[in-house]
């Protein structure tokens, strides 16, 4: 069960409070200093890609992010309520054409999290991350 | 010296030895990104394809940055141009590394160096 569940609208200002959201509990949960910029840096592509992706397609559907430990990991889940194959972040004529790769997000996600699961899901695309906690600091700890 | 500037982004610039330098302060992502994006492109149209960008206080760049980043690359590249980095902040320096955009863009310690650099390469 998630610690703290986040729900924001799909707009790019809200990716930062994710993020600072992220880093505070990651923190809490036991998280050691060294991982936090990783934390708050995958939180952020993944929330990045969500917004991009309810934006273009489903714009009045919050994006939903959970975090919380699960034993000896720190787990964030965002949830993408479009799919992955649905997910037209090319296709925007106001942006502008794309300098990186499509996936790109996804590769640097990949590069930050200990383990990255993506999978669809009957509410949409699900990207969860989880990193190892410290030994001192495990679940159970009270806030 | 020009000034933009909100909370989470401070955009400077000015020119030093007919390189244009832009400071960088704060957030670069998906919210702040566009209005780097927006001077660089300004820049470039006002005919500076020397740039130096200087990040040693930005305190977060994600994928979106890196983006406007490499955008700007190319588009002072088309130019014959040249957009280099100042950045000694490994935490900065890793999503480069994890990208292998340490590869793509000169880095540098600071803006002297860079500056001499691109003088030592006309």
């Amino acid at each position: 069960m998630a610690t703290v569940e986040v729900t924001f609208t799909p707009l790019p200002a809200h990716v930062r409070t994710a993020r600072l959201v992220a880093s505070a509990v990651a923190r809490r949960s036991g998280i050691t200093e060294a991982l936090l910029d990783e934390v708050r840096l995958a939180v952020g592509e993944a929330c990045s890609r969500a917004v991009e992706s309810h934006r273009l397609n489903c714009p009045g559907e919050p994006v939903r992010v959970a975090l919380g430990t699960q034993g000896d990991r720190f787990e964030i889940e965002v949830l993408n309520a479009g799919s992955v194959s649905a997910t037209r972040l090319a296709g925007d004529p106001r942006r502008e054409p794309a300098v990186v790769p499509t996936g790109f997000s996804l590769a640097v996600i990949a590069g930050l999290a200990d383990d990255v699961q993506i999978s669809e899901t009957s509410a949409g695309t699900s990207v969860k991350m989880s990193w190892p906690l410290s030994g001192s600091v495990a679940a159970g700890s009270p806030a | 010296m020009a000034l933009e500037e909100s909370v989470d982004l401070k955009l400077l610039h000015h020119n030093k030895d007919g390189i244009e330098i832009v400071d960088v302060e704060g957030e670069i992502d998906v919210y702040t990104a566009p209005r780097l994006r927006e001077l660089l492109i300004e820049l470039v149209n006002d005919g500076h394809y020397q740039l130096v960008v200087n990040m040693e206080k930005v305190e977060f760049l994600d994928s979106t940055g890196l983006g406007v980043l490499v955008g700007g690359l190319k588009r002072v590249r088309a130019h014959d141009g040249s957009l280099d980095l100042v950045c000694t902040q490994e935490r900065i320096l890793k999503i480069f590394r994890i990208t292998g955009l340490t590869k793509v863009f000169g880095i540098h310690d600071t803006v002297d160096e860079a500056i001499a650099t691109r003088k030592s390469e006309k």
